[in-house]
């Protein structure tokens, strides 16, 4: 890897050079009932309405890659015939500015589901192709428990890593449209100092997570614990409303609705992101519901994520952002649930 | 003006053309055209599909036990076990029972309307590696659809298999589905056994579960557990009782096969709807063998 040093003034010069395209980047959406600010990621005009010192955002950067609708296609109906026209929504490059770890880590991992044959889907692909992803070191909040899920750090999946080192940047180059772009804008290679300092930075911010996750042979464990009543008890405060699949950015399932225009003429097909938490998740025609419980449910939810994919691909789907726990409004969280079935006798 | 970042059309590149391909026919499907319907109960129809495009239909090629995404636009999109036989490529047999949305509007097309039809998905039964061995097909209701196609399968190279028995269960006479066909299936020297719940004046033939016309064949002298392949379709409960039958009569897991069904909403392994536990129905099945079922939470 290739890296540089830029000074803070030279991050506005980068922006606005990015600029030429969309930039989303994180914003300021409103205060929550303390007067703390809320943050998403949203489409940025000016570098001063970035907010690049944000703890963590309420919603993932999803909605602009994986959208919660989007249509599939639409179809010209002609009496009996009919057309179907295809649209995978994506004209443009997409400029996200100040990822986090956990966030691009996320879109590693819908890569291998949604990128990957059998049938990769050309709709998230075609956006994830056309992304460029300058990432930002950040502060680990009472939340984050993504050093338990070994997503604390981003290696690959991005083209600029940022990390703030007081007066200036600390870059990670990983691709050549990001060392292009640097050289517009005043650089320096790093100097052996500049190597101490973030090092120091980085063991700084390593020692600031105050909350773990035990994930060790998490995925035996999970299924010894199948029956266990923790999942009964988790289920009983769960209210099955899928705000956690919402804000998770890694929930990618959904549902597929058709509709008719008025004049008749046309349909189209449009994909929901869904939540297997959501009562109809696997209802089938004829009214049997395969997961009929919010129990089953939301321990199906935990299955996906840390036995299923852990199985696929030898990693959680989980990046421990804790978003979820945020967001549950019967305060659920990843960290206390796979705690509670790691005990013994499976007590919450 | 040249700070724009360069858009990658990924149906234009010159990457693999695997990929190429891949990513161009996700949302891809063939127009078919219904050519005949026809009633078989009160609920059930079965639909004959031909795939307009005659290169199209040639090329379509599936093995028994897989399924279609049968679309209807502005309607839905839902899967269907193809239950006709593999020979006949494009030209498909779906039977399909008046029960949702989209099979309630299926129900009301007449000939000639046209329908999308993209696949086929999933896994088969393995009916090249039945080959010189003795089948066992075990139907419950509507279960009878998906077996059918290897059921066919196996006629058309009748002698390339041992003994053939088809066990079918329906809770009424008037529930039982292809009638008309069992006296051609006889013909090919196929064991038929039917047996209804609950049966009404017409019927003389057997009653009861479809556990005790396997009770009497698995003690039959000539049942040869090492060399017999099942497969059982049907719902869940039967196969719990059906299969552990076959498991005390010796027969091997790993021969026994189940079709399993889920909602599902792409077929392709994206949508998650069809999941069991972390393994996804359209990819990894709809036909799993019975060992892969017990190891697989919440699957019957």
């Amino acid at each position: 890897m290739i890296f540089a040093i830029l000074g803070k003034k030279e991050l506005p010069r980068l922006f606005d050079l990015l600029a030429a395209n969309t930039v989303v980047g994180p914003v300021a959406k409103g205060v929550d009932g303390s007067g703390h600010p809320l943050h998403d990621f949203d489409i940025v005009y000016r570098f001063h309405d970035l907010r690049l010192d944000y703890p963590a955002t309420i919603h993932s950067a999803k909605r602009h890659f994986l959208p919660h609708h989007e249509t599939l296609c639409t179809f010209t109906c002609q009496g009996n015939d009919w057309e179907k026209q295809v649209d995978y929504n994506a004209y443009k490059p997409m400029v996200f500015f100040g990822m986090h770890a956990c966030d691009i880590n996320a879109l590693n991992k819908l890569d291998k589901v949604l990128g990957a044959p059998p049938y990769p889907n050309p709709y998230y692909t075609a956006k994830r192709r056309n992304m460029f992803i300058i990432g930002l070191g950040c502060t680990p909040q009472p939340q984050c428990f993504c050093r338990s899920m070994g997503t604390d750090t981003a290696l690959h999946g991005f083209d600029l890593f940022l990390t703030d080192l007081d007066d200036r940047y600390f870059a990670e180059i990983l691709s050549a449209t990001a060392y292009q772009f640097l050289q517009k804008i005043t650089t320096r290679p790093p100097t052996a100092k500049d190597h101490d300092h973030y090092k120091e930075v980085v063991a700084k911010r390593n020692q600031q997570f105050t909350t773990a996750v035990d994930i060790t042979d998490l995925a035996k464990l999970l299924d010894l614990e199948f029956e266990s009543p923790a999942w009964r008890q988790w289920g009983d405060k769960c209210l099955s409303c899928g705000t956690c699949a919402n804000v998770c950015p890694t929930c990618y399932c959904y549902g597929v609705e058709e509709t008719v225009d008025l004049d008749l003429k046309g349909a189209a097909k449009t994909k929901h992101l869904y939540s297997c938490n959501l009562i109809d998740f696997a209802e089938v025609a004829g009214g049997h519901n395969f997961r009929p419980h919010s129990a089953t449910r939301l321990k199906y939810r935990y299955y996906h994520k840390h036995r299923g994919f852990m199985e696929a691909y030898e990693e959680p789907l989980c990046v421990g952002c804790g978003r979820c726990g945020m967001a549950c409004l019967a305060e659920i969280t990843v960290p206390d649930v796979l705690a509670s079935v790691r005990a013994k006798g499976g007590g919450a | 003006m040249n700070d724009r970042l360069p858009f990658i059309n990924i149906l234009a590149q010159e990457d693999p053309l695997r990929r190429q391909y891949d990513l161009a026919s996700f949302e891809y499907s063939h127009l078919a055209e219904l050519t005949n319907v026809y009633p078989l109960t009160r609920a059930e129809k079965l639909y004959q599909l031909q795939i307009i495009d005659p290169e199209e239909r040639r090329r379509f090629c599936f093995q028994p036990g897989q399924f279609v995404m049968l679309e209807l636009p502005g309607v839905g999109e839902a899967p269907f076990s193809i239950s006709s036989s593999p020979l006949r490529h494009g030209d498909l047999e779906l039977c399909i029972r008046d029960v949702g949305n989209l099979t309630h509007f299926l129900s009301r097309l007449k000939r000639g309307a046209r329908v999308g039809i993209s696949g086929p998905f999933g896994t088969h039964f393995p009916v090249e590696a039945m080959v010189g061995q003795d089948v066992l097909l075990i139907g419950g209701g509507l279960g009878l659809v998906p077996l059918r196609s290897p059921l066919m399968a196996v006629l058309e190279n009748r002698s390339r298999y041992g003994r053939v028995d088809l066990m079918y269960g329906a809770k009424k006479p008037a529930d039982l589905l292809f009638t008309y066909q069992y006296d051609s299936w006889r013909q090919f020297d196929v064991n038929l056994g039917i047996t209804v719940d609950q049966p009404d004046r017409t019927w003389y033939g057997a009653t009861g579960l479809i556990t005790e016309l396997l009770k009497t064949r698995i003690a039959a002298a000539d049942f040869r557990s090492a060399t017999t392949f099942a497969i059982v379709c049907g719902p869940p409960v039967m196969f719990r009782f059906v299969c552990a039958l076959l498991t005390k009569a010796g027969l091997p897991m790993q021969k026994m096969f189940v079709s399993l069904e889920r909602r599902m909403h792409c077929g392709r392994g994206k949508c998650c709807r069809c999941n069991i536990g972390s393994t996804y129905t359209c990819l990894d099945g709809p036909v799993f063998d019975y060992w892969t079922v017990m190891n697989l939470k919440e699957a019957i």
